[in-house]
């Protein structure tokens, strides 16, 4: 059984964001770390290798730098990293994103695609989806559990009030939530047998079957028109008076900004 | 001269210090209260492999050198005092002397075991007669057909009672040299469940209270003969060679309660008003800060150091890492003692409560000063290279 796994190195939140003139994200000087959707999706796969021995190959794409995040994906257990950059690349949206990532995957065997159900740096849910229709190949999208039973995958597909369990046949494409399971560490030997694999790396030219029209900024039909970090709100107004003040007072406030 | 780590070093760093914030650090003040040994999180460490970091991979362990050991030790006790001895034990005075001294049987058979963390190991050697005194022993062994017959009692024993494996020093006979008769002392692997060996008093200790510290009891301990670690008679000097190595991982867990103390204090500094302004802003708190950092820093030079001579010991055995170790444990100690005591007094009242955990790491650094070679013991070490 062959897996691929697609992940992310996203910026770690906790070390705030940066962003470059032209709006997109500066990610070469922010913390990062891995994906949690993605590292939810890899640990799927790396239960699904413990069980059944089988092969595991993390893609992702991204600036050089990402090569890290396909080394601590090696350090927790995968078996291959494959790093997708290229300055032509850059800037792309998901549509692009997922043009690249599914020319890149026609270069691979895999009976089972993983992917988070999307990146805490975009939140669009978009990428793993669209990867699937341009593979073309179905997918089963908001997995919180998963097992394969002969030439299929079993799924439980999230709602907010329910859960659907569905079947597809491999191949297929699935989208991993975060809470799919706890990930593993990674272990300390495996960490320096990371630094030690070769990390495979492709550019432009290794993109099978894509269009130039389809990739980077230029191929991005979204275009960010500005982006900006969470302005943080003031302590606002505190007074203190009875309820029946208090209700007065706030209903004039609502009346003066002609909210009411 | 480089002091830059390896990007394989840096990751391995931010490994520890994920786990040691997820899993040890919310638990560090219910293993204080409770002094009950952290079991769940000993299984959660031996998964991701942290308890045979610097054990050869042909026998289970990372394949990892002493430095990364070091800094997972260092890692675990800037957020819990007893997790990171329970790592330094086991590692430096069970699985090291195994490694060092083993036949390839007693190695294939306990190293895989051990380095998984299937089984805890710990080391036997002080006794209410011998502690600083190694030759003080008065556990006996004695060969009887195909077993070592043990009789004594051993105290202090970090993993007491938790440990599978124990690396056991008893006295095998008397030699005589140039009409001075001193003890034969030897090495022996004991498996816990052996008929005759016992546990006794559990220690109510000041610090490192989740450690399982206890009296282990050895009567008519019968054990096979091919369980005796090294040569008949060599018993004093693995015990010595095990504890230089001992000596670092104390120093690792001495720098990281030091950091610890450190960083709390960092962040309180800056909260805490008197007077109208955060306290980080008089001059006293200042220049108690940058001392504290200082110290912190110039001990992790050591340990790193002791670390990387250990390393060069695994290549060439004929390097000597006695002295450095030492002088990490000695100053690493002497640095947490410190450093823990200003992060208190930074902390006034409150420090002084069990709200802020600084008082507990006071508590936890005293015992690097004793434990493994008492500081004392450290100085007679480095002054005798000295003055050879």
């Amino acid at each position: 059984m062959k897996i691929v796994v697609c992940i992310k190195q996203v910026p770690d939140t906790k070390g705030g964001v940066k962003f470059n003139p032209d709006g997109t994200l500066d990610r070469a000087s922010m913390m990062t770390i891995m994906n949690p959707d993605d590292k939810a999706g890899l640990e799927a796969a790396l239960r699904l290798k413990d069980q059944y021995g089988a092969e595991v190959t993390v893609v992702t794409m991204g600036l050089p730098k990402a090569e890290e995040v396909l080394r601590e994906a090696i350090a927790m257990g995968a078996d291959k990293g494959i790093l997708v950059t290229d300055r032509v690349l850059g800037g792309a949206d998901t549509w692009a994103t997922s043009q690249t990532i599914a020319g890149a995957l026609r270069n691979l065997e895999y009976d089972l695609i993983i992917t988070g159900r999307q990146a805490i740096d975009g939140d669009t849910a978009q990428v793993g989806p669209q990867i699937s229709e341009h593979l073309d190949i179905p997918v089963i999208s908001y997995a919180q559990n998963l097992r394969v039973e002969g030439d299929s995958v079993i799924v439980e597909r999230q709602f907010d009030d329910r859960y659907h369990v569905l079947r597809a046949k491999m191949p297929c494409l699935v989208t991993a939530l975060a809470e799919l399971n706890e990930p593993r560490y990674m272990t300390p030997g495996g960490i320096f047998d990371a630094y030690k694999a070769e990390i495979t790396v492709w550019g432009r030219a290794d993109l099978k079957d894509v269009d130039d029209s389809n990739l980077g900024l230029k191929g991005s039909p979204t275009q960010i028109a500005k982006a900006s970090d969470k302005v943080r709100k003031g302590t606002g107004e505190q007074v203190t008076l009875d309820p029946s003040e208090a209700a007065d007072y706030i209903v004039g406030k609502l009346k003066e900004k002609h909210v009411i | 001269m480089d002091f830059t780590l390896s990007k394989e070093h840096e990751m391995a760093r931010a490994l520890f210090r994920e786990f040691a914030e997820k899993e040890v650090k919310p638990l560090a003040v219910e293993v204080d209260e409770t002094e009950e040994f952290p079991k769940a999180t000993v299984e959660k460490m031996a998964k991701a492999g942290f308890l045979g970091i610097p054990v050869p991979k042909e026998y289970g362990g990372q394949g990892c050198d002493v430095l990364t050991y070091v800094m997972c030790v260092e890692e675990l006790a800037k957020v819990c005092g007893t997790t990171s001895i329970i790592v330094s034990a086991h590692t430096s005075l069970c699985c090291d002397p195994i490694l060092t001294y083993g036949t390839e049987e007693q190695k294939q058979k306990y190293l895989p075991d051990l380095a998984s963390g299937r089984k805890l190991g710990a080391f036997g050697l002080t006794e209410p007669g011998a502690g600083t005194d190694a030759q003080g022993q008065q556990t006996k062994a004695v060969l009887e057909g195909d077993e070592w017959v043990l009789n004594g009692s051993k105290i202090f024993i970090t993993n007491g009672k938790q440990a599978d494996v124990y690396i056991i020093f008893a006295v095998t006979g008397i030699i005589e040299k140039k009409g001075r008769k001193t003890k034969e002392i030897s090495a022996f692997i004991v498996e816990k469940g052996t008929p005759g060996f016992s546990f006794g008093t559990k220690e109510k200790k000041m610090g490192i209270r989740g450690s399982s510290t206890y009296e282990l009891i050895f009567t008519d301990c019968r054990i096979p003969k091919e369980n005796i670690l090294g040569q008949q008679g060599k018993g004093f000097g693995i015990a010595m060679h095990t504890l230089d190595g001992g000596r670092i991982g104390v120093a690792a867990q001495a720098l990281g309660i030091g950091e610890g103390a450190l960083d709390r204090t960092v962040a309180y500094v800056k909260e805490r008003k008197q007077f109208g302004r955060a306290i980080g802003q008089f001059q006293n708190t200042q220049f108690q800060l940058a001392d504290m950092a200082t110290q912190a820093q110039a001990a992790q030079m050591l340990v790193y150091k002791a670390a990387r001579t250990k390393d060069q010991y695994a290549k060439d055995h004929k390097t000597s890492y006695s002295i450095e170790a030492a002088q990490a444990k000695l100053y690493a100690a002497e640095m947490a003692m410190n450093v823990t005591t200003k992060a208190v007094q930074l902390h006034g009242g409150y420090g002084y409560t069990r709200e802020y955990e600084v008082e507990r790491m006071m508590r936890d650094a005293k015992i690097t000063e004793i434990y493994e070679g008492t500081s004392e013991v450290q100085r007679m070490v480095i002054s005798a290279a000295l003055l050879k």
